[in-house]
C-alpha cells in the first residue's frame, strides 16, 4: 500500500513538473520527488538497509532535498525570475506529452525481458515515464533554471529505475551519478548567475544567437 | 428499492440547500453574515409567483430550455446512486446516459441562450461548449475506468463496489470528479456564479433573459446538478457502515461536507483566466488516463 502510494506520488510530482509554470513549485516538486523516490527504495527493499546502504541513502537525501533546492533557490533570488514565460513546449501539451511516455513505458515494460523477479511494470513504466520528462524539461524550456531541475528529474528517474529493477549494489553506481549531478548543478548555478549578469536573462535560446566578432 | 425512494424525496428537498451552504461558507471566509442557508427556497418561491418577459425574438426554444434543463437534471437524479442504496432506474451502460443527460441539459441551455440572439449570450454558449467538450472526455473516461476495475456497466454496480478500488486510483479520480464537479456547475476556478462582470462570465450570461418561474426552474435544476455530479464524488469516498439509515444519513453530510470543501476552494482561489481553463480540464484527463493505465497495466 505505502508503495503504492509513494508510485502515484512520484507520477503525479513528474506530471506537475510537466504541468507547472512557476520556477519555486518546480523546484519544491523536484525535492518531494526525490524524497518519494528514496522512502520508495527503503519500503520495496525486503530487508532493512545495512549500515553502507543507509548511509548511501542519507547521502542522497542530504543532497537531492537540502543542498540542490538550496543552491536552486539561491540560484532564483540572485536572478529575481519566477516563473518560465514563453516556453518552446507549452504546459498543456508537455502534460500530454507526459502521458504518452507513461503509455510508452508501459509499452516498454511489458515488452522488456526482465529477470525472472517479482517486478511490477507500472513502477518500471513511472520510472522511464519520469526520465522521458526530464528530456522535456530540458529540450522545452527556455530558462537555464528548468533545464537545470530537467536534469534532476532525469536524475530521479534513473534513481527509481535502479530501486524497481534491482536492489543492493546499484546504489553504489547510483552514488557515482550522484556525484556527477553534483558537480553539475553546481558548475550550472554558477554558470546561470554569469550568464544572467551578462546578458540580464537567462534565456539559452538566445545564446544560439552568439556570434565572434 | 424504496431506499431509492427515500434518497430522490430527499435530494429534492434538500437539494437548494447546497448552494445556501457554499454561499455561507464563502461569507464567512470574507467576514461576513452571508445570507441565510435556506434562502434558495425563499427565492425559488418568490420567483414562482412572479410572471415572465419573453423577448418577440425568442421561439419556443427559449422556454424548452429551462424545461428541459430542470427534467435533465432529475433524470439524471433516477440514475445516480447515494450510500447505502441504489439508483432508482438502473441498466447495463446506464453511466453513458447519465453523462448524455446532463449534456442533454447543457445543450438546450446553451440552445436557449442562442435563441434570444444576443451576441452576448451567444458568447457563453461558446465558451460553454468548449469546457464541455473538453470535460466530457474526462467525465467517461473516469466512469469508464470505474466500469473496467469493477466488471460491470452500472453507476450503481461501479459504486457498490468502489471501497474495494485501489487507493492511488480513487485519490486520481476524485480530483478528476472535483474539477469536473466545478467545472459543470460553473464554480470559481472554471466560472464565478457571482460575477455579472460582462466578459469573465459563462453560466450567468447564458441565462440573463430568463426570469420569474424560467429562472426558479433554472436554478432549481442547477441545485439539483450540483446534488447529483456532488454525489458522483462523494461515493468515491470508501466508506460504508453497511446499515441503511446511517448510510443515507452519512451520505448528507458528506454531501454537506464537499459543500463546504466547495466553499473554501472558493474563498481561496481566484477564477483562473480564460485560456488557462484547458490546462486545468486537461489535468481531470490526464489523472483519469492515469487511473485508466493503473487499472489495466
Amino acid at each position: 500500500m505505502i508503495t503504492q502510494l509513494l508510485t502515484a506520488a512520484i507520477l503525479l510530482l513528474t506530471l506537475q513538473m510537466l504541468g507547472s509554470a512557476r520556477l519555486g513549485v518546480l523546484i519544491r516538486s523536484v525535492a518531494l520527488q526525490a524524497g518519494a523516490m528514496i522512502l520508495l527504495g527503503i519500503f520495496s527493499a525486503h530487508e532493512l538497509p545495512n549500515w553502507h546502504e543507509g548511509l548511501l541513502l542519507l547521502t542522497t537525501f542530504l543532497l537531492k532535498c537540502l543542498v540542490f533546492p538550496l543552491l536552486l533557490r539561491r540560484a532564483l533570488r540572485e536572478t529575481v525570475i519566477h516563473r518560465e514565460v514563453e516556453p518552446l513546449i507549452g504546459y498543456t501539451r508537455s502534460l500530454f506529452i507526459g502521458l504518452v511516455l507513461l503509455g510508452a513505458g508501459l509499452w516498454i515494460a511489458t515488452r522488456l525481458p526482465l529477470p525472472p523477479k517479482t517486478i511490477n511494470p507500472f513502477q518500471l513504466a513511472i520510472a522511464l515515464a519520469t526520465i522521458g520528462s526530464g528530456f522535456i524539461l530540458i529540450v522545452g524550456r527556455v530558462k537555464a533554471i528548468t533545464q537545470t531541475i530537467g536534469y534532476l528529474v532525469l536524475e530521479n528517474g534513473i534513481g527509481m529505475l535502479g530501486f524497481v529493477l534491482a536492489t543492493g549494489s546499484p546504489l553504489i553506481i547510483e552514488m557515482g551519478i550522484l556525484l556527477d549531478i553534483f558537480v553539475g548543478i553546481f558548475v550550472m548555478g554558477i554558470l546561470m548567475l554569469d550568464i544572467n549578469r551578462e546578458f540580464d536573462h537567462m534565456d539559452t535560446d538566445k545564446l544560439s544567437t552568439l556570434r565572434d566578432l | 428499492m424504496s431506499a431509492s425512494w427515500v434518497h430522490i424525496l430527499f435530494a429534492l428537498l434538500l437539494a437548494p440547500l447546497f448552494p445556501g451552504i457554499i454561499n455561507r461558507v464563502k461569507a464567512r471566509f470574507a467576514g461576513r453574515q452571508g445570507s441565510p442557508l435556506f434562502q434558495l427556497y425563499f427565492d425559488l418561491i418568490k420567483l414562482l409567483k412572479k410572471g415572465a418577459v419573453f423577448s418577440s425574438s425568442s421561439t419556443w426554444l427559449f422556454r424548452a430550455g429551462s424545461i428541459v434543463g430542470l427534467a435533465t437534471a432529475f433524470l439524471a437524479l433516477l440514475w445516480v446512486p447515494a450510500w447505502g442504496c441504489t439508483s432508482l432506474l438502473q441498466i447495463q451502460g446506464d453511466f453513458f446516459i447519465f453523462a448524455y443527460l446532463l449534456g442533454l441539459g447543457r445543450f438546450m441551455t446553451m440552445l436557449s441562450a442562442l435563441d434570444t440572439g444576443s451576441a452576448f449570450e451567444g458568447m457563453g454558449a461558446s465558451r460553454e461548449a468548449f469546457f464541455a467538450a473538453l470535460s466530457e472526455p474526462a467525465l467517461l473516461l473516469g466512469l469508464a475506468v470505474l466500469a473496467r476495475f469493477t466488471h460491470t456497466l452500472s453507476l450503481s454496480g461501479i459504486y457498490l463496489a468502489s471501497p474495494t478500488i485501489p487507493l492511488p486510483v480513487t485519490f486520481f479520480l476524485f480530483v478528476t470528479f472535483a474539477i469536473l464537479f466545478l467545472t459543470e456547475n460553473a464554480r470559481i476556478p472554471v466560472d464565478d456564479p457571482n460575477t455579472h462582470l460582462e466578459l469573465t462570465m459563462i453560466h450567468e450570461v447564458m441565462i440573463l433573459d430568463h426570469s420569474g418561474p424560467d429562472l426558479a426552474l433554472i436554478e432549481y435544476a442547477g441545485a439539483l446538478r450540483l446534488w447529483v455530479t456532488g454525489l458522483l464524488v462523494v461515493n468515491l469516498i470508501p466508506f460504508r457502515t453497511g446499515h441503511l439509515f446511517y448510510d443515507l444519513l452519512l451520505c448528507g453530510l458528506a454531501l454537506a461536507g464537499w459543500a463546504v470543501v466547495v466553499g473554501i476552494i472558493e474563498s481561496s482561489m481566484a477564477r483562473l483566466r480564460l485560456n488557462h481553463i484547458p490546462l486545468l480540464l486537461g489535468v481531470a484527463f490526464v489523472l483519469s488516463v492515469l487511473s485508466l493505465f493503473w487499472v489495466v497495466k
